[in-house]
């Protein structure tokens, strides 16, 4: 009964995460927000890994890749959020129209 | 339900509660540092619960990296773009604020739903326990090979690509001729008046 117990905590973490990842202003809270998400899945992946297949732990394989990429997504991004606070001085997500039409 | 079990109920009620309140604290609150340091709690709260789900490699692994690395980065991030700003209204910003939280309740309906009615095959086989990190380290050399060595690779690509991309901008017609050995070509910094007391 308890892994329905995780995976509800889960979605409730992704849930928060994508609600940041939309409505925040701040291009930071955005990378913090995606943290958030990458947090949620992990949750599941470690869930299943000790209720579903808990001999062969292959979901805390998994898990330990995701914390990875998501240590290399944060330094890459938050170089992106460097260089483009130095090209248009701002922090706000509503100004960088660079890619929109 | 026993002794352990019990512990194990409260321990899970109080880490998930904690995930929780400081993740919609992280999303919500209006001081981004602030965010910051709850996005620190969130994550001490997840090795928690890796620690209640038997993995504590894990559990360490995501306070060493998360906490240690990425929290930081992100500190040193809000730091590095310190300016107090006010954000110009945007017009009707209730409606998507509204329909994003209609859309993220539908989801997280969505999901609950599917968890709650699908029979999980809840495995009976010995778990792991102690022995994780042994099993770990078999799978990241054997079966997960690939992906262990591509992982170093990317991590050495992330690492170059972000100094590539928060270095100072390279002008060619300020650079001085005679470059010193060792040195990568970047525009001169600004003179910055620190440390300079202000005497009247």
């Amino acid at each position: 009964m308890q892994l329905e117990y995780f995976l509800l905590l889960a979605a409730a973490l992704f849930s928060i995460g994508v609600y940041g990842l939309v409505t925040s202003r701040n291009v930071i809270r955005v990378l913090m927000s995606i943290e958030l998400m990458l947090n949620a899945v992990n949750i599941n992946l470690m869930a299943f890994s000790n209720y579903l297949d808990p001999g062969a732990i292959k979901g805390q394989v998994f898990a330990v890749f995701v914390i990875t990429i998501a240590a290399a997504e944060a330094a890459v991004g938050l170089a992106i959020v460097l260089s483009i606070y130095r090209n248009r001085d701002t922090v706000d997500m509503e100004q960088f129209n660079l890619l929109k039409w | 339900m026993n002794l352990a079990e019990g512990v194990q109920f409260v321990s899970l009620v109080i880490l998930g509660g904690l995930m929780i309140f400081s993740a919609l604290g992280v999303v919500l609150l209006s001081n981004i540092v602030y965010s910051a340091f709850l996005l620190a709690l969130t994550f001490i709260s997840v090795s928690g619960l890796y620690i209640l789900l038997n993995a504590g490699f894990v559990a360490a692994a995501q306070v060493l990296v998360y906490v240690g690395a990425v929290n930081v980065l992100i500190l040193f991030g809000i730091m590095l773009v310190n300016k107090v700003e006010v954000f110009s209204e945007v017009k009707n910003a209730w409606v998507g604020k509204a329909a994003t939280g209609a859309v993220c309740a539908g989801l997280f309906g969505l999901i609950g739903t599917m968890v709650t009615s699908h029979p999980w095959a809840i495995s009976t086989a010995p778990a792991a326990g102690d022995k994780a990190i042994e099993v770990i380290g078999q799978h990241f050399f054997s079966d997960f090979l690939l992906p262990f060595e591509l992982a170093s690779i990317l991590l050495l690509v992330a690492l170059v690509g972000a100094i590539v991309l928060a270095r100072r901008e390279f002008l060619p017609d300020l650079v001085a001729p005679q470059q010193e050995a060792l040195t990568l070509p970047e525009r001169p910094r600004e003179l910055v008046a620190a440390g300079v007391r202000d005497e009247d």
